[in-house]
């Protein structure tokens, strides 16, 4: 089984940096993006295995990139991170396809559980797709 | 303002002169229309009813005087056929004739004389002495010869009283002799005097020549000249010959006279009454109508004005509800936009408290290390308690921020420098605006003057006027502008976005309470309204102009006195 790897995108400096620093302590290979924009370019070059979003960033909005992030890659699990008074766009985002919300201030384990809840679904996914891939293999051979 | 000084008020006082007037006029014109024309219909049926009886009364009257002269005439012609000249000419036989008509007639017969063609009194049975008295001049005597029969005027003759006289002419051995009686006067008189009615209606009789027949009851101010029977003679005629006529006397007093031709045309009988005691049921049908009118018009006059009065009172009590109200919903509204605002504040207050929890995680996680005293963790442990310090304090700039506003929710009237109301308004609304890609510019005139108005207020009215702009730039992003500048004695502020605008059909409801586009839930409609009302309250302006595709400008006025 592949690591764990991480894409936190935030717009708040000092957020990111500590979330990054408290991740990288856990052994989780993480890397920031401080807008939408420089996350979607990070994800076409090196695209991770669970992206966590702030919901509010100046630019591209949460939901904008959420769904950018979906188009570039439908396997990649996104976790939003949101305030108390924007529920509306967790929803709106779970049913964009996000994997499950978070509320600031976050629990750092609960945000583990939650990376690693995500990234079992997608190795799963992946398992899935790669047995249907061999099937579809045999059939031809 | 209380309700005793909202009265004078020059609005509510011309309404209450309105309804005063509409009330009265509503009320006193069907009061006079009816009781005009029932008045009007039964003056003029009375006027023919009494016309109709009057005229009746004096027509039976002239018949029974008319009667009275003929049957005297008769029994004078029956006495002067029944018996010869030389008969009659005996005094004693006379004189018991005499006696019998008294017997039979009363006092009516006052003498009988019998006048030769020389007008000489041959014979003479009667309380005078008028034995041979000669006639041959008298007036009566050159009519009598004339004639079979006759009956004079009234004249005072030789014996000076009053009297007429009936005559009957006879032919003896080719000459004429007549028989003549004198009827009393007091007797005849007292036929036309019966005739009474009211308190001044009489009855009295003129010959052709306008001079008395009979005594009048009262005093005739006329001089019963000639005049006097022609004007009555000329009067409206009904087919019965009974004359009507109005005169005023030498008094001026109105009179009715209604009149009929008697002694085959030779005399004419006049009844007179005071046209106000003839129509004196009239007049006090009159009178009890007046009174009704005056006194319904009085007390339509109270009732009006009470009535006028109230509904005013009632109409300035719903107004001051009215306000009292709109008060109420400005309070609502106020409450309303600090949830916002703490809602927008609590957001706010998230970033750096997640980021204080995050550092206080990360120190916990090198404690748990064990690693305590490696310089890389000190400087760590420092950096980060720098860094909650930080942000404990932005918290603690968020709290006062907000602290400042509920502070100030109270209305009272201050001193306000309209920039920097403004520049707060744009640090309440920087967060969102960064979010929502908008951009926040202002063009402020510098050195402007204090205003007086409630900061709360004020701050109110922007802060809605910016949400509703950043609301409409929400999607898409954008600019918002805010201008202040002075203009004369007027100090215009203005929020203009470039958002879509506002469509032709909605920009003429936007200041209506409960007026919104919003989904149910998001807006309660009232935010203008609550704008609209606070900028009136403070005696300013506000409208908005509005392009779709193009963008939205509301711009406020609001009168500012120079304080310098």
């Amino acid at each position: 089984m592949d690591e764990l790897r991480v894409l936190l995108v935030g717009d708040e400096r000092e957020f990111l940096e500590i979330l990054l620093k408290r991740l990288l302590k856990r052994g989780i290979k993480v890397a920031g993006a401080s807008s939408g924009e420089e996350a979607i370019k990070i994800i076409k070059e090196t695209p991770p295995d669970v992206v966590l979003l702030d919901v509010r960033l100046q630019g591209m909005d949460g939901i904008h990139t959420l769904r950018e992030i979906k188009k570039i890659g439908p396997l990649v699990e996104v976790i939003m991170l949101t305030g108390h008074a924007n529920l509306e766009i967790a929803v709106e985002g779970m049913e964009s396809g996000a994997f499950d919300y978070l509320m600031k201030p976050t629990d750092v384990d609960e945000l583990l559980y939650k990376l690693e809840d995500a990234f079992k679904r997608k190795t799963i996914q992946e398992q899935k797709i790669r047995r249907l891939e061999k099937l579809k293999g045999s059939e031809r051979g | 303002m209380n309700q005793e000084n909202r009265l004078k008020d020059p609005y509510y006082k011309s309404l209450t002169r309105k309804m005063l007037f509409i009330v009265i006029v509503v009320s006193l014109a069907p009061l006079i229309t009816v009781s005009g024309i029932i008045l009007n219909r039964f003056s003029v049926s009375y006027n023919e009813k009494l016309n109709a009886h009057l005229g009746e009364l004096v027509l039976k009257h002239s018949q029974n005087i008319d009667g009275f002269l003929l049957e005297k005439l008769n029994n004078i012609r029956f006495m002067a056929g029944a018996f010869t000249v030389e008969e009659l000419n005996n005094a004693e036989f006379l004189r018991n004739n005499l006696a019998a008509l008294q017997t039979e007639y009363g006092s009516v017969f006052e003498d009988l004389g019998v006048v030769n063609d020389k007008g000489i009194q041959v014979t003479y049975a009667g309380p005078f002495k008028l034995e041979k008295a000669r006639y041959s001049d008298a007036e009566w005597f050159r009519k009598a010869i004339k004639s079979d029969y006759f009956i004079s005027d009234v004249f005072l003759g030789l014996r000076g009283t009053p009297h007429f006289i009936i005559t009957v002419r006879q032919m003896s051995n080719g000459k004429p002799w007549i028989l003549r009686a004198t009827i009393s006067f007091v007797a005849f008189n007292s036929r036309v005097e019966n005739l009474r009615i009211g308190k001044t209606g009489f009855a009295f009789i003129l010959n052709s020549k306008g001079e008395f027949q009979s005594k009048p009851g009262f005093e005739v101010v006329h001089g019963k000249s000639y005049s006097f029977y022609e004007s009555i003679k000329s009067g409206i005629k009904t087919k019965d010959g009974v004359f009507f006529s109005e005169m005023a006397d030498d008094s001026g007093k109105e009179n009715l006279y209604v009149a009929s031709l008697i002694k085959n045309g030779d005399w004419l009988l006049i009844y007179q009454q005071d046209k106000s005691d003839a129509f004196s049921d009239l007049t006090h049908a009159k009178q009890i109508a007046l009174f009704i009118i005056l006194t319904g018009g009085i007390i339509i006059l109270i009732t009006a004005l009470l009535l006028s009065k109230r509904m005013v009172a009632r109409i300035v009590q719903a107004d001051l509800e009215k306000e009292l109200m709109n008060q109420q919903v400005i309070e609502i509204g106020k409450l309303a936009s600090l949830g916002e605002l703490a809602a927008g504040i609590a957001h706010e207050i998230n970033n750096p408290v997640a980021i204080m929890v995050e550092e206080a995680g990360w120190v916990h996680d090198i404690m748990e290390d064990g690693q305590f005293s490696s310089k890389e963790n000190k400087d760590e442990f420092e950096r980060a308690l720098a860094q909650i310090k930080t942000q404990g304090t932005r918290c603690r700039e968020i709290i006062q921020k907000l602290l400042s506003f509920a502070r100030k929710t109270d209305t009272c009237i201050e001193d306000v420098r309209i920039n920097e109301v403004i520049n707060d308004v744009i640090s309440f609304c920087a967060q969102r605006a960064k979010f929502s890609n908008v951009v926040i510019k202002s063009k402020l005139q510098e050195n402007l003057p204090v205003i007086s108005l409630s900061h709360t207020e004020i701050l109110q009215v922007l802060l809605n006027l910016m949400n509703n702009a950043l609301d409409s730039l929400e999607k898409r992003g954008g600019n918002i502008t805010l201008t202040s500048l002075l203009e004369g004695d007027e100090m215009v502020i203005s929020i203009a976005d470039d958002g879509p605008g506002i469509p032709r059909a909605n920009l003429a409801r936007i200041f209506d309470p409960f007026f919104t586009t919003k989904p149910v839930g998001k807006g309660t409609g009232l935010g203008l309204s609550i704008c609209y009302g606070i900028i009136k309250k403070i005696g300013g302006e506000i409208d908005v102009r509005s392009v779709v595709d193009a963008g939205t400008t509301f711009h406020i006025r609001l009168p500012c006195r120079r304080n310098d």
